[in-house]
């Protein structure tokens, strides 16, 4: 196997800022918190970060703050700095960062991910995953979407989970154990929004928002920033709390790039970026002690796990159902702090910073012997993934 | 959606401008390739398969099959009064032309995937935006 740049990199710090369903407070106010406790997590100062990367960078509800607001804030000197929203969605970010260290262009790198979408008012339409929609209208891509008011990542998830219960048979209970499993699990993370018990009937009991999903299948809006620093793996034996190996990164953009006319209308982009992590390691999916999958929508948990191959294409309902097998005591113990339907809408990196704990073996609900874990962030056209583990790979 | 028409925001391109106006004569148009004949959609500015830049649009009969949809119970867009159906309509002269739209003049327990529709087109300003409705007239 040629050399996997991604090896060189680890994460060697990781923070989160306080998380709120509304706090009031200024993206970069609660970007600067993640990010200082971040590089003091990694056994750094501010002076030892010469790189930048953040996703999408640009301020706003969702964007939270710009990559220079950050090196201004903190009065960095940077060797390389990025920011954008056309990457495998939101882990691209980290992606980059990886690169820019298995390169030499940075040593140390400051990611962060900051959304103030709780205070911020209601996202724009188009807005969920990135994408460009408006409500005056748009041009791109969501023009054939808006004018018809699915003007809400919800309204193109549920196409997708409706025929996914129509070919597979998948049903809305089986879909709901995202959500309990979620919920159950957010009670031990003392940042998640929602931590009051909810059972399948609760579940199946909510009000629907775009049939077949319903509330509970939509995450909740929230103020937080998330920050992880990645280093040179030379770094690793420095790292107070523990270095996490770079085993593989998926970035694959395979299929056409778009949440209306993908050529599947039972999986998305994961599918491609997932076959494109696994061509990068010698690790299978039966290496993997816990998944952080995103859960924007419960649907998209469900296509990620098929993506990933924890089973096979359309038996994603059948694994879920009732939760075992994604119980903390599962075979494929699944969002462990939450996940964004119960902790927040982190937009993925909240799932990143789950990954972390895990690895190091300091997460409010542990796996034993946690040693390898996939990450999976985001929907539609916009998918990332890491595959992380205990050490340097 | 029931009482006036929502607002349908059509915000059209230099290539979708034909999509949304075509209409007007009561006829469906999607982009087609005049050298390897095959449909564009979304149009854009030159064909997807052989790159040729000799595309236009050119009349669909219009009919077609639901391949998934959604039923709306949340106001996400105020006009666009809940409950109503936002579907991808697969075209028959080609099923990978996917057309987002809303399912019209039927019951909205009626809609399924694999219902057979017909397009119709409501005018919003300069606009005619197509929407499908079951295809009674194919019926016998
Ligand atoms: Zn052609």
């Amino acid at each position: 196997m040629v050399e996997r740049m991604e090896r060189r990199a680890v994460i060697s710090g990781a923070a989160q800022s306080e998380v709120g369903r509304r706090l009031y407070r200024t993206g970069i106010d609660l970007t600067v918190e993640a990010a200082l406790r971040a590089v003091e997590d990694a056994g750094l100062t501010t002076a030892d970060i010469d790189g930048v990367s953040t996703y999408p960078g640009f301020g706003g509800s969702f964007g939270g703050a710009m990559g220079a607001e950050l090196h201004e804030a903190l009065r960095l000197s940077l060797n390389w700095r990025s920011a954008g929203v056309e990457t495998a969605g939101p882990l691209g970010a980290v992606h980059n960062a990886i690169l820019a260290v298995a390169t030499g262009l940075a040593r140390h790198v400051l990611v962060f991910r900051t959304v103030v979408e709780g205070s911020g008012g209601p996202l724009r339409p188009g807005s969920g995953g990135g994408g460009g929609g408006g409500m005056a209208g748009s041009a791109g891509p969501f023009q054939f979407m808006i004018p018809y008011g699915a003007a809400s990542a919800a309204c193109w998830v549920a196409c997708y989970a409706r025929r996914h219960m129509h070919d597979y048979g998948t049903t809305r209970t089986q879909l709901g154990a995202i959500a309990v499993n979620g919920r159950a699990n957010a009670a031990a993370n003392p940042k998640a929004i929602y931590t009051d018990p909810m059972t399948i009937d609760d579940y199946l009991a909510v009000r629907m928002v775009s049939d077949p999903l319903c509330l509970y299948d939509c995450d909740v809006p929230c103020d937080g920033s998330t920050a992880v620093v990645v280093s040179h793996r030379d770094h690793a034996p420095d790292t107070p709390a523990g270095a996490v190996g770079v085993n593989a990164m998926g970035t694959a953009i395979r299929g056409r790039p778009s949440w209306d006319q993908f050529d599947d209308l039972t999986s998305m982009m994961m599918r491609h970026t997932a076959a494109s992590m696994w061509e990068r390691t010698e690790l299978t999916v039966d290496d993997v002690d816990t998944a952080q999958l995103y859960d924007g929508f419960s649907w998209l948990t469900l296509a990620w796990i098929e993506a990933m191959g924890f089973c096979g294409k359309g038996e994603s309902g059948a694994f879920v159902e009732g939760g075992v097998n994604i119980g903390p005591d599962g075979s494929a113990p699944l969002n462990t702090s939450g996940g964004q339907l119960s902790a927040g809408r982190l937009h993925g990196f909240g799932h990143l910073h789950e990954a972390v704990m895990q690895l190091r073996g300091t997460a409010n609900i542990q796996v034993p012997g946690c040693e390898v874990v996939a990450v999976g962030a985001g929907g539609g056209p916009e998918t990332g993934c890491l595959l992380l583990t205990k050490g340097p790979s | 959606m029931s009482g006036d028409n929502p607002p349908r925001f059509v915000l059209a391109s230099p290539e979708s401008e034909f999509y949304w106006r075509s209409g007007a004569d009561g006829r469906l148009r999607i982009q087609r390739c005049g050298e390897c004949s095959r449909w564009v959609h979304p149009p854009g500015p030159a064909c997807p398969f052989c790159h040729s830049r000799r595309v236009g649009p050119e009349p669909v009969a219009g009919t077609g099959t639901v391949a998934t949809y959604t039923i709306n119970r949340k106001e996400w867009i105020p006009g666009f009064t809940p409950p109503y159906v936002f579907a991808f309509v697969e075209l028959d002269e080609d099923p990978t032309v996917r057309i987002g739209t809303n399912i019209v003049d039927c019951e909205i327990e009626e809609v399924e995937i694999g219902m057979r529709v017909e397009v119709l087109f409501e005018e919003s300003g300069e606009w005619h935006v197509p929407l499908f409705r079951p295809a009674v007239t194919e019926e016998s």
